[in-house]
């Protein structure tokens, strides 16, 4: 499909509407991330954060409104759209009676990507030995975390989709997280963290945003970043139409309803 | 697609050679339910004899619904399913994996409970490529038929009972077929009398393996 024209957000809601059943997840949501940038969602308990995100990776369909991600509609390019998002749940995504490493062996695999990140990603996230070779059924919250990480960092998504990914994790892991995210952004991926805790990610975080209600209600910037980001990926053509590229100025940028 | 096919399959086979659940809870299951349909039928030999085949396939069906509720329930522990649509593998080729894993187990649990007719009834196999050919042939079709609505029911709460009330009315000609060509072969039969149903089984297979690959990435979007 020829490119349209480049987008560049990385992910782009305007006005989306998501609903389950007739209850709205989403009530209006506006937001633009770009490239490169590390994003907070804030908010109370049922405020859409994870809602939010589940639209984001095409978990939740959306009713209404325009939902770019990577510059491809997720409805549209479903599947070329997943293999380049990756989402820490809350669920680990994991399979009881498979190992480790057989776990993140085969959420590589199943997503297409590089078979030799295996290893040094479950290394990475401490899950070498006896660990790799242990049954997901006997590891503990924090260790599924850890496995569901390992699985992010050798997939190495262009956009990371993270839920409260904080929880369950001791100091160590926490602190590796925020080195994770770094060296993510560093390499060119684009972060977007829903989080109760987000002073734990100041240290990381460019911007923050609150919803409420199923809207984006505020916006906070916590790190003024510069206006382009070297080693960001190439994003993918947009569907055309696309009204957004007139409308988004350069640089970083965030749209608040 | 077959790629992605194997790769799934390779999966919920490794997970069954682990768990075990289709030879310890599943195969057992279906020799029981053959049991029980000879203390039904009484100490006559002649009545299992003669009902053997229909016994047998609906042995099949009870069991084919265990192993596809074990497939969707593998599926339905710890966002397992959510992970697999996250994953971008192919639609097609996730249903196809599926419905091989199935499928492979069911070969297995369709020659336990041939053992089981053979022993527990007394009938003697005459023409065993007809046999083999029922069983190939109705396996693939349930498996298919079972991973598609097996995808229809996971969002479900109820899937449990809601499988079987979904899946056994559909699966209805491959219990007629299968009986039908049973019967030829344990009577040594010609072809001829099996042929029709042969083509019923094929043509079944044929049209729920298509719609499956189409429809199953709609399905597991919308549940």
């Amino acid at each position: 499909m020829a490119p349209a024209s480049p987008s560049p957000s990385a992910l782009s809601l305007r006005d989306v509407v998501a609903l389950s059943g007739r209850f709205p997840l989403l009530a209006g949501v506006d937001l633009e991330v770009a490239a490169g940038e590390v994003v907070v969602v804030e908010g109370p308990n049922g405020a859409g954060k994870t809602s939010l995100l589940r639209v984001a990776a095409g978990l939740a369909p959306v009713s209404s409104g325009q939902l770019t991600v990577l510059g491809l509609d997720p409805q549209r390019y479903r599947t070329a759209v997943r293999r380049r998002v990756g989402m820490l749940a809350h669920a680990s995504h994991l399979y009881d009676d498979l190992t480790v490493l057989e776990n993140v062996r085969f959420a590589v695999r199943a997503g297409g990507a590089d078979r030799s990140r295996i290893v040094p990603a479950c290394e990475r996230l401490g899950l070498t030995g006896r660990l790799a070779r242990t049954s997901a059924s006997k590891l503990s919250a924090g260790q599924r975390r850890r496995v569901a990480l390992a699985v992010l960092v050798a997939r190495a998504p262009d956009l990371w989709l993270l839920d409260e990914p904080h929880a369950g994790l001791d100091a160590s892991a926490r602190s590796l997280l925020d080195q994770l995210i770094r060296e993510a952004v560093a390499a060119g991926a684009t972060v977007v963290v829903a989080s109760h805790e987000p002073e734990l990610l100041e240290s990381v975080a460019d911007r923050s945003v609150t919803v409420t209600g199923g809207r984006v209600t505020g916006e906070r910037v916590i790190r003024p970043v510069p206006a382009s980001t070297p080693g960001a990926p190439a994003l993918a053509p947009a569907p055309s139409p696309t009204p957004t590229v007139a409308s988004v100025p350069p640089g970083r940028i965030a749209h608040v309803a | 697609m077959w790629h992605d096919a194997l790769l799934v399959a390779g999966k919920d086979l490794r997970i069954e050679a682990r768990s075990k659940v289709a030879l310890s809870q599943v195969a057992p299951f279906g020799i029981v339910a053959l049991g029980l349909f000879a203390f039904a039928l009484g100490p006559n030999r002649a009545p299992m004899v003669a009902g053997a085949p229909g016994l047998f396939w609906v042995a099949v069906l009870f069991t084919t619904v265990l192993a596809i509720q074990r497939s969707v329930s593998v599926e339905a522990v710890d966002g397992a399913r959510d992970g697999l649509r996250l994953s971008g593998l192919d639609p097609a080729g996730l249903f196809l994996g599926k419905a091989l894993a199935v499928a492979a187990q069911l070969i297995v649990l369709e020659a336990v409970l041939t053992v089981g007719v053979v022993f527990l009834y007394g009938a003697a196999i005459k023409a065993i490529w007809l046999i083999v050919a029922a069983c190939v042939l109705g396996t693939v079709g349930l498996a298919t038929v079972g991973t598609l609505y097996g995808a229809l029911s996971a969002g479900i709460r109820v899937r449990e009972t809601l499988l079987p009330f979904l899946l056994l009315p559909v699966v209805t000609p491959i219990l007629l077929a299968g009986t039908r060509i049973w019967q030829a072969g344990l009577a040594g039969g010609t072809p001829s009398t099996a042929t029709p149903w042969l083509h019923l089984l094929a043509a079944f297979d044929a049209v729920y393996l298509a719609v499956g690959v189409v429809v199953y990435g709609p399905i597991q979007e919308a549940t």
